[in-house]
């Protein structure tokens, strides 16, 4: 993948340096999104309790999301498309913690109980299995 | 006045940005609705500061690249927690003290609580807020005093004094 | 060079799908109610970010409006599905003290 991005992009000689900056942003900021959204879908897989599964869903929710839809803005440049996706971006941060809040107020209004003190966690799931 | 004509700029803003045609009958029919919705706010009589926020949008932008910042810290401590070999949480409960009792700070407080990750805010009361927190490091009352601070200045709004 | 940008969206929409097939075993093994609401409000973030590549993917950038809704169905669905759980009706009002003059 690395030989395929240099072979096409600096031996290209047609494109111009802003060009490759804004690909090479372009990129990065996509790729530590998606890493961002893997380590929040492990982080749900992993936790022991409810509670602490919410703070990875968070994790996914804001940067996550937020540095993809940024990668590709970058992607689109200066058009329609790009205030879409920045629309996009602000429904995104409004409505995931109000979601979030939500799905927490109702789970602690129902007499779910947290699980308090420290702990290791991969510890636990060692022990039931 | 100001409020109609705020409200009717914002969504003549929104309305071209999601449409994107500037032909003769779209835009007829964009004008229509927004005349409508506008008198029927007038009538409903709720054109005021709150349901017309964009007065002070200038210090909402500048609190929410603060915001940006706060949340890049607070990830990255949150993955090391899970993506560690032998990580270890320390959930825990705190009650964290509000100096204000208007809804929009209130809303903005607690909203910034839950965006940051390895904060959830569980349940909003009239003077505190129960914070359900990841780490040991998030746990500290004092440390959400800035963020108050801040978010109430974001929606100009002064906070009592304890 | 346009060859490049395709194939890393490409990538990066089969590594959404890969995120997306982990939250459904939260979906399918969660042991509560609400467990099971936080993976599909997750799924259905996910979802949003999907369909933005996707749109880049097949150069149409038309299905951004169907992300735009999507995003704010989502909100609403969670809603909807918590508040009918909690009181096993969708019409009872959402502010404390109207309930607790009504009761």
């Amino acid at each position: 993948m690395i030989i395929a991005f240099l072979s096409a992009v600096v031996l290209d000689s047609n494109l111009v340096w802003t060009e490759i900056l804004q690909i090479c942003l372009s990129c990065l900021a996509i790729a530590s999104g998606l890493f961002f959204v893997l380590a929040g879908s492990i982080g749900v897989l992993r936790f022991p309790d409810f509670y602490t599964r919410l703070h990875a869903a968070g994790m996914t929710d804001t940067l996550g999301a937020e540095l993809i839809l940024i990668g590709l803005i970058l992607q689109s440049g200066f058009t329609q498309t790009s205030l879409k996706l920045l629309m996009i971006g602000f429904f995104l941060l409004l409505t995931s913690p109000t979601a979030t809040h939500a799905i927490a107020h109702s789970a602690h209004t129902a007499n779910l109980k947290p699980k308090l003190g420290k702990h290791s966690f991969s510890k636990v799931q060692r022990d039931r299995s | 006045m100001r409020h109609a004509s705020l409200l009717t700029l914002a969504m003549a803003a929104t309305w071209l940005m999601l449409s994107g045609y500037f032909i003769g009958m779209i835009l007829t029919f964009g004008f229509i609705s927004i005349i409508l919705v506008v008198w029927m706010t007038k009538r409903l009589s709720i054109l005021d500061n709150e349901s017309v926020p964009y007065l002070n949008i200038l210090k909402t932008c500048k609190y929410y690249i603060w915001l940006f910042i706060e949340i890049v810290k607070a990830n990255i401590q949150v993955v090391k927690a899970v993506i560690g070999p032998n990580a270890e949480i320390s959930p825990s409960l705190i009650k964290i003290p509000m100096h204000t009792d208007i809804d929009i700070a209130q809303t903005m407080f607690a909203n910034s609580i839950t965006l940051t990750p390895g904060t959830v805010s569980v349940d909003v009361q009239k003077d505190h807020i129960l914070v359900h927190a990841l780490l040991k490091e998030m746990s500290k009352p004092e440390d959400f005093y800035e963020m108050h601070c801040r978010s109430a200045k974001a929606v100009s709004i002064d906070l009592k004094d304890n | 060079m346009v060859t490049f940008l395709e194939y890393f969206n490409l990538g990066a929409a089969f590594f959404i799908i890969i995120c997306m097939v982990l939250m459904l075993g939260r979906l399918l093994g969660g042991p509560t109610l609400y467990d099971r609401l936080l993976a599909v409000n997750s799924f259905g973030t996910k979802t949003i970010i999907f369909l933005c590549i996707f749109c880049f993917i097949i150069n149409r950038p038309d299905g951004l409006d169907i992300a735009l809704l999507y995003a704010l169905m989502n909100f609403i669905a969670t809603i909807a599905v918590l508040k009918f759980f909690n009181y096993r009706c969708l019409g009872v009002p959402l502010i404390k003290e109207q309930i607790e003059a009504e009761e």
